[in-house]
């Protein structure tokens, strides 16, 4: 085990990526392929049945070290790591040194054996060990013991590193190490080999994926031209049925199949030969989980069933791009769409569609987006109507319209009776925030910054209306004006200067987030607050992330 | 054994005082006169006006305490020569920790009285610099705890020069230069003195290294050539080079000169991969001049001494062991002299006050 013992010491002392990429490269290189395959699964992480408890690694070392329980507790609080704390108090105990040095697979099969020994025979056992190794080689053999490998590498460094041994692409060496891959001899030459016939199967298509949309959704044109549905605030997947087996791909493309289970279930009862995209959504009683809970999932392979009872997932598909085995991504979207509507979601009650959304004009669109937070979703997806499935972030047919995070305190100036569901309500307001330099008014006046006409509940829009009602001070026509007493968050997705408005400033798309019944009107923001946001901001909307999202890429590498 | 008189030895001024002998031991405030087990700074100070050390330490004590301007008055004294402060007898044994470290072994001739001995800081472990450490039967020892906890045990100490020099051959295999940080006195010393067995190849020094090494070699301790790296082109291509350094050039700009080097530290706090982790540097060697655990408890036994007073380091835990397992009267330092501990503070004791006196006291 010296060999694998070094390993672990130069992994656990560096911090470097690079390095420790490196010391596995030269590690899987030489070590014999049986050892390299238990390496594998060790550093991964994955589980090793514990032959005995730590309990009884403990009370052993008591007697054998002849340190009571206290000291052996002080020295666990100085040391922080029990297989190292039992190795060091140990130490001094070697009896007879062997220079026999077992292979790690050879320690393997010898813990195996020993879960089917009685009590007494473990004890002798393993005290027989500690008595012949060195420290390292106790520290060694008790993080076995614990199945506590872990020494601050991913799978995902892991997959790199054999990704270099083998000169293959990273996802083939996912896929091999996904489901029920064994360690042995065998298995990992298996892992490397160049015959990727294996792979092939399971081998998602590059997403296609949707720029941020900056300007006025007018400059896409027709409303009708386009196709939108929910930006669901989840993990983007590929879920692959082909010749009976079932693959699930993150974004970042790596194999999530065995992080859920219930779809990879679910998905054994889908067609073979599909290919579908959409997203893993934590979901109960019919409505998507804050993305809080779906991350209680992420990266915890072959879940306990009570993590799965507390955070049930569903697979929404958007997209189909493959279908009896034929790679359908050039028909437009509509077609993709109408083939997966065909089957899906009626495949499993694990399965949904994430349905378009029907809107006549854009700003209904926005007003919906506005809603978007209360959903638990992050906004809107819009999709060209006719589009092909394209690769990687070619602009112009996929939009992400995401919720904005701008937000202000104004006062309320004017309310105007609504039309449609809100009719005769007066919940069309104008608020105004203080321009105390007198700037665009006279000092110390409201200027108007913009109208707002939704985000508040129908309880609130009654207390509002009655409240208009017994307050108003002029009547113009539909408008009311009212004394500026009432303060409102606003929220809106970018601002530009603008001189068809009197602050200079246009918001775009703003919305009520909340009223603030908290807040007296002094308490409200002043147009030179708003001019700030508007020079930080340059009047644009939001970051470009040209950029894969860094959370998507690293959401299963943590 | 009890003791209702007053202790021969009693804290203050940073160290121990003896009223019937008026001197103090290892004290960190000026006094007239200090008995000193050996020269690192938190048992050598400045200032003191007379010094008594072990004759093989007086070399390295006059380096650490004297001044451009003046040498201090130094007695060294040879192992066990016994040396009479009124009516007290104190005599040196080796404690084995660096060149000239010593145990203080204090006897009064008043009936009754408790032996005492100081070990200062001491281990048991091989070590060609040092005369090795003797245990001095006593009454009360008072030892030093740095390294009080059963995880700290220490592999033979030629293994871990044979690890220094195997690090050092890898990295010159791949071309880089070794630094490896230790004390500057006493450690740097013993890892010089300890490569002699594996090369004769030579290592570059720090310049904080240079005299304690010069006096190392004078008292014919043989250590691996040396040079001192500042009168050394700063050009110099140092690959493949041991160079040894103190930890406080660790990170510091004296290190750019050595490119792409990996970096070592020998000490008994490398034991733990946490701390080694922490540290930052690339190798660590559990190399100590403290007493391990298991020698510790060795020591205690083999002093007799039904009374331990511990200092240095997390003391708690070996006082607690001392007394439940081996039924030792056993005390932190402090404590023992306090209000619940076998000497408390006498009413009639008057110096514990004055301290900004040396010579204080009953004498
Ligand atoms: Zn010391
Ligand atoms: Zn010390």
């Amino acid at each position: 085990m010296r060999r694998f013992a070094e390993l672990y010491d130069r992994l656990d002392m560096t911090t470097s990526t690079n390095a420790k990429v490196e010391h596995l490269v030269d590690y899987f290189e030489e070590a014999p392929p049986e050892d390299a395959a238990w390496a594998v699964h060790f550093l991964c992480g994955r589980s090793f049945e514990r032959p005995v408890t730590t309990t009884q690694l403990r009370e052993w070392t008591y007697d054998l070290a002849d340190v009571p329980e206290w000291l052996f507790e002080e020295c666990y609080i100085t040391v922080g790591d029990l297989a190292e704390t039992i190795a060091l108090v140990l130490e001094g105990r070697l009896e007879s040194a062997t220079d026999e040095d077992l292979q790690l697979h050879e320690w393997v099969e010898r813990l195996k054996e020993l879960r089917r020994m009685s009590e007494r025979r473990q004890r002798e056992s393993i005290t027989t060990w500690w008595r012949q190794l060195d420290t390292q080689g106790i520290f060694l053999l008790n993080k076995l013991l614990m199945g506590a490998m872990r020494v601050g590498v991913s799978s995902g460094l892991v997959t790199k590193a054999l990704s270099e041994v083998s000169g293959l692409e990273r996802p083939t060496i996912q896929h091999r190490l996904t489901g029920n891959w064994r360690p042995s001899a065998d298995a990992f030459e298996q892992l490397v080999s160049d015959d990727t016939a294996d792979v092939d199967q399971s081998r998602p298509y590059p997403y296609f994926l949707a720029s941020p949309l900056q300007e006025d959704p007018d400059t896409l044109g027709d409303v009708d031209e386009w196709y939108a549905e929910w930006k669901w605030d989840g993990i983007r997947g590929q879920l692959i049925k082909r010749d009976g087996e079932v693959f699930l791909w993150s974004r970042g493309q790596e194999l999530i199949t065995d992080t859920f289970p219930e779809l990879r279930d679910a998905g054994s009862m889908l067609p073979d030969g599909v290919v579908i995209d959409g997203e893993i959504l934590a979901w109960r009683d019919g409505q998507p989980l804050p993305f809080s809970q779906l991350q209680k999932r992420i990266g915890r392979k072959n879940p306990s069933t009570a993590i799965l009872r507390e955070v049930p997932v569903s697979f929404l598909g958007y997209d189909l791009l493959e279908v009896d085995g034929e790679d359908i991504r050039d028909r437009p979207i509509e077609d993709r769409r109408r083939e997966l509507d065909g089957f899906f979601a009626d495949t499993h009650e694990r399965f949904r569609l994430s349905e378009p959304i029907d809107a006549d004009s854009w700003e209904e669109l926005a007003e919906m987006r506005d809603g978007a937070r209360d959903h638990n979703v992050e906004g809107l997806m819009l999709k060209r109507h006719g589009s092909p499935y394209r690769t990687g972030r070619k602009r112009g047919d996929w939009w992400k319209w995401k919720v904005e995070p701008y937000t202000i305190d104004a006062v309320m100036l004017y309310a105007q009776a609504s039309h449609g569901r809100r009719a005769n309500l007066y919940a069309d307001l104008t608020f105004g925030v203080w321009d105390r330099e007198g700037l665009r008014a006279e000092p110390g006046d409201l200027v108007p910054i913009g109208k707002a006409y939704s985000g508040l509940t129908d309880d609130e829009i009654a207390e509002l209306d009655d409240w208009v009602k017994s307050n108003t001070i002029e009547t113009f026509g539909p408008v009311r004006s009212v004394p500026p007493e009432q303060v409102f968050e606003l929220a809106f997705a970018g601002l530009a200067p603008s001189n068809r408005h009197k602050s200079g400033i246009a918001l775009r798309f703003p919305r009520i987030k909340r009223w603030r019944h908290d807040k007296s009107p002094d308490d409200a923001n002043t147009l030179s607050d708003v001019q700030r946001l508007l020079e930080d901001h340059h009047g644009t909307v939001e970051a470009d992330d040209s950029e894969p999202d860094p959370e998507q890429q690293t959401l299963f590498d943590a | 054994m009890t003791s209702q008189s007053e202790p021969l030895l009693r804290p203050q001024n940073g160290g121990l005082y003896c009223s019937a002998g008026d001197f103090f031991i290892d004290p960190l405030r000026p006094v007239e006169r200090a008995v000193i087990t050996h020269a690192h700074s938190d048992h050598a100070r400045r200032g003191h006006e007379v010094y008594f050390a072990a004759r093989p330490g007086v070399e390295i004590l006059e380096r650490r305490v004297g001044t451009k301007k003046t040498t201090p008055a130094i007695h060294g004294l040879e192992w066990g020569e016994p040396v009479r402060f009124d009516s007290v007898e104190v005599t040196l044994h080796p404690a084995g920790h660096m060149l000239g470290s010593a145990q203080i072994r204090v006897e009064s001739d008043a009936p009754e009285h408790e032996v005492w001995v100081v070990s200062g800081d001491y281990k048991r472990a091989d070590d060609p610099t040092c005369d090795p450490f003797e245990p001095v039967p006593c009454d009360v020892f008072v030892t030093e705890a740095t390294f009080g906890l059963p995880i700290y045990q220490w592999d033979e100490p030629a293994q871990i020069f044979k690890q220094i020099r195997e690090w050092w051959l890898d990295n010159r295999e791949a071309g880089r230069p070794s630094v490896l940080c230790a004390y500057s006195a006493g450690k740097a010393q013993r890892i010089l003195a300890g490569l002699t067995e594996w090369t004769d190849d030579r290592a570059l020094i720090h310049g904080a290294m240079v005299e304690y090494c010069d006096i190392y070699e004078a008292a014919g301790i043989s250590l691996l050539p040396t040079e001192y790296v500042t009168d050394m082109d700063p050009d110099t291509d140092f690959a493949g080079e041991l160079i040894l350094a103190p930890p406080s050039a660790f990170g510091s700009s004296w290190m750019d000169r050595f490119d792409a080097a990996r970096t070592g530290f020998a000490s008994g706090w490398m034991q733990v991969r946490g701390i080694r982790r922490r540290r930052g540097y690339d190798a660590g060697f559990v190399l100590s001049d403290h007493i391990d655990w298991p020698a510790l408890l060795k020591t205690i036994e083999q002093t007799g001494a039904s009374r331990i007073l511990a200092t240095h380091g997390k003391t708690d835990p070996l006082i607690r062991f001392l007394r439940e397992e081996r039924d030792l009267d056993a005390w932190d330092l402090d404590d023992a002299f306090g209000a619940d501990g076998p000497y408390p503070e006498g009413a009639d004791i008057g110096w514990e006050a004055s301290e900004d006196g040396g010579g204080g006291g009953e004498s």
